[in-house]
């Protein structure tokens, strides 16, 4: 099944990395460069899943996915945090903002396909 | 990842080149802190600068690199969450730190080795700042649930020979019970048991007596459980790993248990009934209070990234182009063509569209000399502190744009010049104390466009240059004769000439055998002069002027002993013509040219080259008065001039001798290759040898 995916990350390289990872899975890869622009980039589209940072310019991971989760449309899109980040309380904060999950960077691809299908199908 | 290697070094390469716009924004953030204009974003954008740098070191597995941000990060984090100040103190450790975050970065690239002592003793300094005393980076974990307590009774018996192969995988049982939580977060428990059925054979039990009747229920309370029996040969870490986003929002029990002891009669059930039931219970809603996202405009800059080789290509193409355009209007003028007709008037504007073409692609290779400039604040920090003086320094035109490859060429002379003014132009902090100056010198690296060229200063406010002294060891080193009279100008100048060094005692900071002539030549490399200009007590300025770009140039079409030769314009002041007057013989074997009370050398351009041996008589003779990049002038006799003109330079690669005096050739509108000279060159080969020496 091919997964439609909306990537926010500020590093061009990571965005880069994840559509490197996913194209080839078969994914449909949408990309965004922080949260503001991901908010912009997520009208009008349904993806299956949200890949986002943490550590972003202008809206950070976590006001993004707060934002994403008061759309109605997106209440229940699984939001994969994928960051550098590993502190636990961040991961709460994570949680509470509404995310499905969490990830540790460097990604090995397989296992963000695997995430993705367990949250998205 | 493996299996695709070519887009992963592509994104390698693209990342190395984030790195370099992120070490950009971080030098800038940081400069900005410490001109102290900064705000809270500011220290942000460094730690995201820093932070990305970690990020995408970690993807390519560049340890050195991610210990050393982490590092950095985390006494960064530390001054944004308000728990340690910036003061000078840190903020010099900041920089010092940038500069070696780019060094690790471009060592990273290179694959060259790092500076580990530095590394370790900057490490220190960072978990001093924060007061860690053993560096706290464990590798980060990848996987981060906890392992849960589970009673493995793992009851094989391998001897028995008679055993089914089902005995040996284990049984599991499950239960999993889903909270509101789990669906706030966009989990969905029927993913969840897909998953656990990809392990191997699953028998599912949905728990339905919770469910309260349709009337009642709640759409947002979750009703439903389930039992899950899963025969899978995997470890209960697997089992778990299914689990993992939804740890903490749901009950959850993992049993093993061998399957001879698995209740026989418990009935399967099917999934898609557990999909309907599912679908009535949607996601609970969030709390509205959340704020909604800010209606920032997008100020996401539009920006291609091309290849450097396919505008490498375009500008051949329309250097090619202007070659051609040339040759047609040779090609209708010679066919009689009146200059008013249709045919002629359509050309002059289709040269007038090569031109904007040929400027446009021009700017496409241009970039601001800022990342140049950040360089060199970065070398005034190095070599400020290896000689112990207090420097600052200030840029000024960061935006103005010069060609890539002109850029990447003047890195070397411009370290090598900032260093020398950091060591022998500015005095010690001592001197200037005594001398009434503040006790921080200041370098300013200025660049602007002027005329069509770029000029780019570096100027101290040092004690200017010691001139007695400069003339002393010119004399002492024997190049000048020690009777001779120079001008202040003519001192200042022999700072140029090939193995010169001031420095009575050899620094370890710029006595590094590297003169000025070399910087010199490397300027004229590149097309452009270098010039200074000094003020005792007041400080020294050199002055260097670069072409904007190195394909085309604008020259003059001369013919000397029927050959044609194209000579730079910018270096041609004024052209003349050689009469009785004017003409003058300083000594034997010396003419000069008199211009405006001023003696000029002469020199027969075809006797420079070795095209003919010197004529008899030179009046009439045409003369081009050329500027010596040390303000002298010389004057060349050529033939004849043929025309002014714009020419695409054709390097002369390595399979030519390289002729002194020839910089590169040219194809000109006829078709014909002319040889672009280098005056200046020219002019010193022969000043070895001798002047005009008229046949008598």
């Amino acid at each position: 099944m091919s997964l439609e995916i909306l990537a926010v990350d500020d590093s061009r390289t990571m965005r880069e990395m994840i559509r490197l990872a996913l194209e080839p899975a078969g994914f449909t890869v949408h990309t965004a460069d922080d949260g503001v622009h991901g908010v912009e980039v997520l009208e009008g589209k349904m993806p299956d899943a949200i890949i986002t940072d943490i550590n972003m310019p202008r809206m950070d991971g976590f006001e993004f996915i707060s934002a994403v989760r008061t759309q109605d449309d997106h209440r229940a899109t699984p939001i994969l945090v994928l960051t550098t980040e590993a502190a636990p309380e961040l991961k709460i904060r994570a949680r509470t903002a509404g995310a499905t999950g969490w990830i540790v960077k460097p990604f090995d691809p397989a296992k963000l396909i695997k995430a993705l299908q367990m949250v998205a199908g | 990842m493996t299996d695709a290697p070519d887009p992963m070094a592509e994104i390698r390469g693209s990342f190395f080149i984030e790195c370099e716009e992120l070490l950009e924004a971080m030098q800038d953030g940081l400069q900005e802190i410490e001109n102290g204009g900064s705000d809270s974003e500011t220290i942000n954008v460094v730690f995201r600068a820093v932070h990305s740098i970690k990020g995408g070191a970690g993807a390519f597995g560049l340890e050195t690199l991610v210990r050393f941000a982490h590092r950095y990060e985390t006494v960064m984090d530390a001054v944004r969450s308000g728990t340690l100040d910036v003061n000078t103190d840190i903020l010099k450790l900041f920089f010092r730190c940038a500069d070696h975050l780019s060094h690790l970065v471009r060592c990273s690239r290179d694959e060259d080795a790092f500076l580990e002592e530095q590394g370790r003793e900057l490490i220190d300094l960072l978990n001093n700042s924060i007061g860690e005393t053993e560096p706290a980076d464990e590798p980060e974990v990848q996987i981060d649930f906890q392992p849960m307590g589970l009673n493995i009774n793992l009851d094989l018996d391998m001897d028995g020979p008679d055993l089914s192969m089902d005995l040996d995988i284990p049984v599991f049982q499950i239960h999993f019970a889903p909270s509101a939580e789990l669906f706030e977060t966009g989990n969905e428990p029927f993913l969840i048991l897909r998953t656990l059925q990809d392990l191997g054979p699953c028998e599912i039990t949905c728990c339905t007596e919770k469910l309260v009747p349709l009337e009642q229920i709640s759409p947002e309370t979750p009703y439903l459980s389930w039992d899950i029996v899963l025969t899978a040969n995997v470890d209960i870490d697997e089992i778990l790993s299914a689990f993992e986003f939804v740890d903490g929002l749901c009950e959850l029990k993992v049993d093993q248990q061998n399957i001879s002891t698995l209740a026989p009669e418990l009935s399967p059930l099917e999934v898609l009934p557990i999909l309907e039931v599912l679908d009535v219970a949607p996601p609970s809603p969030l709390a509205t209070v959340l704020p909604t996202p800010k209606p920032t405009p997008s100020a996401v800059k539009s920006v291609v990234r091309v290849d450097l080789d396919r505008i490498e290509r375009l500008v051949n193409l329309v250097g090619e182009l202007v070659i051609n355009q040339a040759m047609l209007s040779q090609s209708l003028e010679s066919a009689g063509l009146s200059p008013h007709s249709d045919a002629m008037n359509g050309l002059e504007e289709f040269q007038r569209l090569t031109r904007d073409i040929q400027d446009s692609v021009m700017m496409i290779r241009a970039q601001p000399v800022k990342s140049l400039f950040q360089r060199m604040s970065r070398i005034v920090r190095e070599s400020s502190a290896a000689v112990n003086k207090d420097v600052r320094l200030d840029t000024e035109g960061d935006t103005t744009e010069v060609d890539k490859t002109v850029i990447e060429r003047l890195a070397d002379p411009l370290t090598h010049m900032i260093r020398n003014a950091v060591d022998h132009g500015l005095e010690s902090t001592d001197q200037r104390t005594a001398s009434g100056k503040p006790p921080q010198g200041k370098i300013s690296l200025t660049a602007a466009h002027r005329s069509g060229r770029v000029v780019i200063d570096v100027s101290d406010d040092g004690g200017g240059i010691n001139r007695p002294k400069v003339h002393q060891i010119a004399i002492d080193k024997g190049l000048v004769p020690a009777d001779a009279t120079l001008s202040d100008s003519e001192i200042d100048n022999l700072l140029f000439l090939p193995g010169f060094s001031t420095a009575s005692e050899v620094s370890d900071l710029s006595g590094r055998g590297v003169g000025m002539d070399v910087v010199r030549t490397a300027i004229q490399g590149l097309g452009g002069r270098i010039t200074i200009t000094s003020q005792e007590g007041k400080g020294t300025t050199f002055s260097i002027s670069l072409p904007l770009t190195l394909a085309v140039l604008d020259g003059m079409v001369v013919q000397v002993a029927d050959e044609t030769m194209v000579l730079p314009l910018n270096v041609v002041v004024e052209t003349l013509t050689l009469t009785e007057t004017n003409l003058d013989q300083v000594r034997p074997g010396l003419d000069v040219v008199r211009i405006r009370r001023e003696f000029v050398p002469l020199f027969d351009l075809g006797v420079s080259l070795g095209y003919r041996s010197a004529l008899d008589n030179y009046i009439d003779a045409v003369v081009l008065l050329i500027a010596h990049e040390n303000n002298s002038r010389a004057a060349l006799i050529v033939d004849e001039i043929l025309d002014q003109r714009q020419v695409v330079i054709k390097g002369l690669d390595d399979s030519f001798y390289r002729a002194p005096g020839i910089a590169a050739a040219t194809i000109l509108g006829d078709g014909q290759i002319a040889l672009i000279l280098d005056p200046t060159d020219i002019i010193d080969q022969a000043q070895e040898i001798s002047p005009v020496k008229r046949a008598s």
